[in-house]
């Protein structure tokens, strides 16, 4: 083996040696991406390929699973009715938490540990619990089958979220920026979107990726407050198993749409995953 | 750093407090009325005190999905993190390389659960899927709609290729924070792989590694979808989780109460953990001079 090995790492530049690094990183990602990989297959054959013939890659390459989707209102509006929801549900909770998060940040006051806490529980409460008192609760004041309702109903776990990501950045702002703005004579309101908010932009870009991805991934409570105005692309998908068995085709074509979105928004904030991830404390 | 005391922080809190409230508090408290309530229909209730409680803890379903619940997070916790720490230590420190790393790692953190699902479904039927068709062909008898160890081992596998990148990503985090003049410490010393792992890496990510293991045990103790999707809870009960238990007998059978005081013990379960690991957290926290 070192005979066959010598000439290469001999002319060193030319063949970049193969370490063990990236066969170790290779073999993950290929575990990844496999069932994805097969997923969008999957989209691109027919039914009747899927069903009777085991190949590889598409042998007859068809775009009308996809067609389907994308031409009839009854999938497209689920596709929508979910953005809707997940848009509402950023800006309302990166709106409650920004001044939370700076509170939790700079302050000390009466009850502020247990409260920080009290808001993480809401983030370990199980969808499952919540799911019939919320479907109740907005059920009786007449906003059951709207956007809001999921908007709201996703606040219980994103709030907490974004309070906590949003905290772990700010604390990297040193004070005395705060300080030297109040004796320059800014005002709080206009100190804290006119000079904070800029210096923790990359936070908030952040906060919002995290808040897009729960919100987006979700679908118990979804499901659960919402019939036909709001329905989420989710829920929609559960239509493809009909009395002549499932529509695979569809269904892998829907499920590659769901994963489009997610892809696009990771590559905006590629530098940042990692920070994020660590909830800003790293 | 140091903070000023300042009560009037309490003004910023407030929507963050009203919206907790109207979204977390009420539905909270409807459960607790339900566990403490029977009712004969006609939405006529009386009081039953902690008879449901008494009911769940004698029930055998209870500890048997509480059973089941525990065994499925701790496994995926046995081979989650350390396998997410062996990847983070693997990635390329930076340049292409790494984002390209990164991006196709989160990939699998933004699918929507049910899809989730879906993909492990399709992969691993033994008609359709990949997975399923090969392990047929080299003749290992699998079939994870009857056979118990291979629902599972469907859904441990699923959860792994679903949640490994966030403890890699978390710990990849961490071992960036790492100044060079450490590991250039570590080189004069001649400090073997190992012992720079122990005595330089691990302290150093064991901040982002709890949070790691807090939201991996608080998501897989909650899980319900994926699961859901591919096994449906079977084959039997073998697969079937706290959650699907829950929503199960909650909007399944209707049976309020017994829902309702299972729901409470349930989520006092999670506190009492999540408790215990964020008071660790906080303390490395404290340790590290935050």
């Amino acid at each position: 083996m070192s005979d066959l090995t010598q000439p290469t790492s001999a002319q060193g530049f030319a063949l970049p040696k193969i370490k063990g690094k990236a066969i170790v990183m290779g073999l993950y990602l290929l575990f990844l991406l496999l069932p994805i990989y097969w997923l969008l297959m999957m989209s691109l054959k027919t039914n009747t390929e899927i069903l009777n013939t085991f190949t590889l890659w598409p042998r007859d390459l068809t775009f009308d699973n996809y067609i389907t989707i994308l031409t009839d209102a009854s999938w497209y509006t689920g596709y929508l009715n979910s953005m809707i929801y997940v848009v509402m549900n950023m800006v309302i909770s990166l709106v409650v938490a920004l001044p939370a998060a700076y509170a939790f940040s700079r302050y000390t006051f009466l009850g502020d540990k247990h409260l920080f806490f009290w808001l993480l529980t809401n983030r370990m409460a199980p969808p499952a619990v919540f799911a019939l008192p919320f479907f109740q609760l907005y059920s009786s004041i007449g906003l059951f089958d709207t956007h809001i309702a999921v908007a709201l109903a996703h606040c219980l776990f994103n709030v907490p979220l974004a309070v906590w990501i949003l905290e772990g950045f700010m604390r990297g702002v040193p004070k005395e920026i705060d300080e030297t703005a109040y004796i320059d004579g800014y005002s709080f309101p206009r100190f804290f979107v006119k000079i904070f908010t800029p210096l923790v932009a990359s936070g908030i870009g952040v906060t919002a990726f995290f808040l897009f991805m729960f919100s987006w991934v979700e679908l118990l409570l979804s499901r659960t407050l919402t019939s036909v105005e709001a329905k989420p692309i989710a829920a929609t998908m559960t239509r493809t198993i009909g009395a002549s068995g499932i529509d695979w085709g569809v269904l892998a074509a829907a499920g590659v749409l769901t994963i489009v979105p997610g892809a696009l928004v990771i590559y905006f904030v590629r530098n940042y995953i990692a920070k994020g991830f660590a909830l800003g404390r790293v | 750093m140091n903070k000023t005391v300042n009560q009037k922080a309490w003004f910023l809190i407030l929507p963050v407090l009203l919206l907790v409230a109207f979204s977390a508090v009420i539905p909270l408290m409807t459960v607790v009325n339900y566990s403490v309530q029977d009712t004969f229909g006609n939405n006529q209730f009386f009081w039953a005190g902690l008879e449901w409680f008494k009911e769940m803890l004698a029930s055998e379903r209870m500890w048997n999905a509480l059973g089941r619940q525990i065994a499925f997070s701790s496994i995926i916790l046995a081979i989650e993190i350390p396998l997410g720490v062996f990847v983070a230590l693997n990635m390329p420190k930076k340049g292409f390389w790494a984002s390209l790393c990164l991006v196709l790692m989160s990939l699998p953190l933004l699918i929507p659960w049910n899809v989730v699902g879906t993909i492990w479904q399709i992969f691993a039927r033994v008609d359709i899927g990949l997975l399923g068709y090969t392990l047929a062909a080299i003749g290992i008898d699998y079939n994870y709609t009857q056979d118990f160890y291979a629902a599972w081992a469907t859904v441990i596998v699923m959860d792994v290729w679903h949640w490994t990148s966030l403890v890699a990503l978390l710990a990849y985090a961490g071992l960036q924070s790492i100044p060079d003049a450490y590991y250039q410490a570590a080189k004069i010393d001649q400090a073997s792989r190992w012992k720079v792992f122990r005595f330089i890496e691990l302290p150093k990510i064991m901040g982002v590694l709890m949070i790691a293991i807090l939201l991996r045990f608080m998501d897989s103790f909650m899980i319900y979808t994926e699961p859901f999707v591919v096994t449906g809870g079977g084959p039997g009960n073998s697969t079937t989780f706290l959650s699907i238990d829950l929503v199960k007998m909650a909007l399944g059978q209707f049976d309020l109460g017994p829902a309702a005081a299972f729901s409470i013990m349930y989520y006092l379960v999670i506190l009492v953990v999540s408790y215990v690991f964020y008071t660790v957290m906080t303390n490395l926290d404290k340790r590290d001079g935050y």
